[in-house]
């Protein structure tokens, strides 16, 4: 697994193809693509529905195109109680956190190659074996509350600053790199903290590249924490306020079936707020920053799980 | 000389002084958790603080063998999660698959479109793949207007209110948002099988449904063993964010696998102690799966994953 560029081998088409052959490359062409449409097309179903006409929506009419495009969704998504402050909160835990975990992980991952430190190898173990076990959610939620980080915000933050996972890639690529230019810096009397901001840092930027964008999208899609941690709803982030509207819909469905498709005020009803608008905007809202980063950053998570495979 | 020495010591204390912020953390977060599992050994009833609890030994991991409502209930949390883990095992091959004939497309930028375009739920929360599901799924979603509107149906079905085919609806879930990226290990793979056997083979004769089955497979093979190993480890966590979003009253008897149900257990039922038990039992039986599952590994390719 070492050659990392050349991900998918060439193709080889000199040859005479045969029509079995052929055969071959249209049926996986067509397989794909179906599989491909099947990834896609929930997305844009959502957001045509977002901006076609609330009350086509709310029926389940739109399902190609939209119809009657307004844009009045996304402006009254703001002023929609709590959802400013789960964006704050999103925005918040997703920046701190991503700076925390990458720092922590270049830190670690430096200092862990540093032969002469106090019994290096138990300490490295130590961060590493956390990979491979844990205690289970309950004890780790009563942890939490002993230490009164329940409904407070560092814990999001604290418990995501070492991942073992992110030290290993970190100190992986920092071995890779040649050793001259850390003994040339000694030599010139160059302490270990000014060897890492100076002259490691400039180097291993690829790798807290691929380390940002694992903790970011960690961050932004986080939830679990919340449902265990929090019951303040100033904390909760988007994930779970769109859960929560989610879980509101599917009782509120169940609860009154009878009252369906009064569309009299259709004037008023094209751009009233109905549940579901509210819960496709949210969904659109917080797919965006993955949708943003995702295809710029693809690279980077494939050196990253490549990198990763390599034992630690 | 002894002044040399003692710098050197200072120097690798220092060193240390330099993680032990972070160390402290990682005990903090990782290891005191550990401590935790005392309350399996304790009646502890909140509100009530643990220090008015009462010692009661095995009390729990007795009841979880001799409770007979416990024990059907948790029989049938061990099914669904082994059925989850098996089907998931037994597919394991598709990513696979995936690779090797995504591998046989020729047109560059499609293959590279659709490699873009499959990874990306990967990297959406399950909470937006239930939210995607609703979306289509419910009453007013996509699939029931579709099919009312071509008259298959009169009345919606409630797809996701549904206690039938739960294992198979929610491994669907599963492979829809990691098959792609699951695949992106074989295709590293693929660029690692030496181009000179495809070369070799072509000269004799050998078609492309040949040169996949006696070159391109064989060659993934090594990789296919590893994360077979990895899921097996991997058997008793299955995690519950998938779970209980999708979870409600009607699918829970099949929804629940153990991760969710020592969530439900002490979340929903407020049974602290019985839940730290069971989450105590698979950490341990975890521990040994990963041991074993290395251990396989050692034994058959003499290498080991830890």
């Amino acid at each position: 697994m070492k050659s990392e560029n050349k991900a998918v081998r060439q193709p080889h088409s000199k040859i005479k193809m045969s029509a079995g052959d052929h055969m071959v490359g249209v049926i996986s062409c067509i397989v794909f693509g179906i599989f491909a449409f099947l990834c896609v097309y929930p997305f844009y179903y959502i957001f045509i529905n977002t901006i076609s006409a609330n009350d086509l929506s709310a029926r389940g009419v739109i399902m190609f195109w939209p119809q009657k495009v307004h844009f009045h969704n996304y402006e009254s998504a703001l002023k929609i109680d709590g959802l400013f402050q789960a964006m704050k909160i999103s925005v918040l835990r997703t920046v701190i956190g991503t700076v925390s975990t990458v720092i922590a992980s270049a830190f670690l991952g430096y200092m862990f190659t540093q032969e002469e430190m106090w019994h290096r190898k138990f300490w490295y173990r130590l961060v590493v074996a956390t990979m491979y076990f844990n205690a289970g959610i309950i004890p780790w939620y009563l942890t939490m509350r002993n230490l009164h980080l329940t409904n407070n915000f560092w814990a999001y933050i604290l418990p995501l600053i070492v991942q073992p996972f992110n030290v290993i890639l970190t100190k992986t690529f920092v071995e890779s790199t040649p050793k001259e230019l850390q003994e040339a810096a000694e030599i010139d009397g160059a302490g270990t903290l000014k060897i890492f901001f100076r002259i490691m840092i400039p180097i291993i930027k690829p790798i807290m590249a691929t380390v940002a964008i694992f903790a970011a999208v960690g961050q932004w899609n986080s939830f679990q924490d919340t449902l265990l941690l929090m019951t303040d709803n100033r904390l909760y982030p988007l994930q779970f306020v769109l859960y929560q509207y989610l879980n509101q819909a599917s009782s509120l469905k169940s609860m009154a079936n009878s009252s369906s498709g009064s569309s009299s005020l259709a004037a008023v009803a094209a751009t009233a707020q109905t549940s579901t608008s509210i819960r496709m905007t949210i969904t659109i809202i917080v797919v965006i920053p993955i949708m943003l980063v995702y295809p710029f950053f693809q690279r980077y998570f494939v050196k990253g799980i490549m990198v990763g495979a390599v034992k630690g | 000389m002894k002044s040399g020495k003692s710098r050197k010591k200072w120097n690798s204390i220092r060193l240390f002084l330099y993680v032990l912020p972070f160390i402290v953390l990682v005990l903090v977060f990782s290891y005191y958790p550990l401590y935790g599992w005392i309350y399996a050994f304790y009646d502890y009833k909140p509100p009530k603080p643990f220090s008015q609890a009462q010692f009661v030994g095995l009390k729990w991991f007795r009841s979880l063998v001799e409770n007979p409502i416990k024990v059907k209930q948790l029989l049938q949390v061990l099914e669904n999660t082994f059925a989850m883990s098996g089907i998931t095992i037994g597919t394991s091959w598709l990513p696979m698959i995936f690779a090797v004939y995504l591998n046989e497309i020729r047109n560059v930028p499609y293959r590279k479109f659709i490699q873009t375009v499959t990874t990306l739920p990967n990297f959406i929360s399950w909470v937006l793949v239930y939210s995607i599901a609703f979306s289509m799924f419910s009453s007013t979603g996509m699939m029931n207007s579709f099919l009312m509107k071509i008259g298959a149906i009169d009345q919606p079905i409630l797809f996701l209110q549904s206690s039938k085919h739960v294992w198979l609806t929610q491994w669907l879930w599963l492979t829809w948002k990691n098959l792609g990226w699951s695949a992106i290990m074989y295709i590293a793979a693929l660029s690692g099988i030496d181009e000179e056997l495809y070369e070799a083979a072509r000269v004799d004769g050998a078609n492309r449904r040949q040169l996949i089955r006696h070159i391109t497979i064989p060659g993934l093979l090594p990789t296919y063993f590893v994360l077979l190993m990895l899921s097996i480890a991997n058997f008793l966590n299955n995690g519950m964010e998938q779970y209980y979003v999708f979870q409600n009253a009607f699918n829970k008897q099949y929804i629940q696998v153990l991760d969710l149900y020592v969530y439900n257990t002490a979340m929903g039922s407020g049974s602290y102690s019985v839940s730290v038990a069971i989450s105590m039992l698979k950490s341990i039986v975890s521990v040994i799966l990963l041991g074993a599952a290395n251990g396989i590994s050692k034994a058959v390719r003499g290498e080991s994953f830890i």
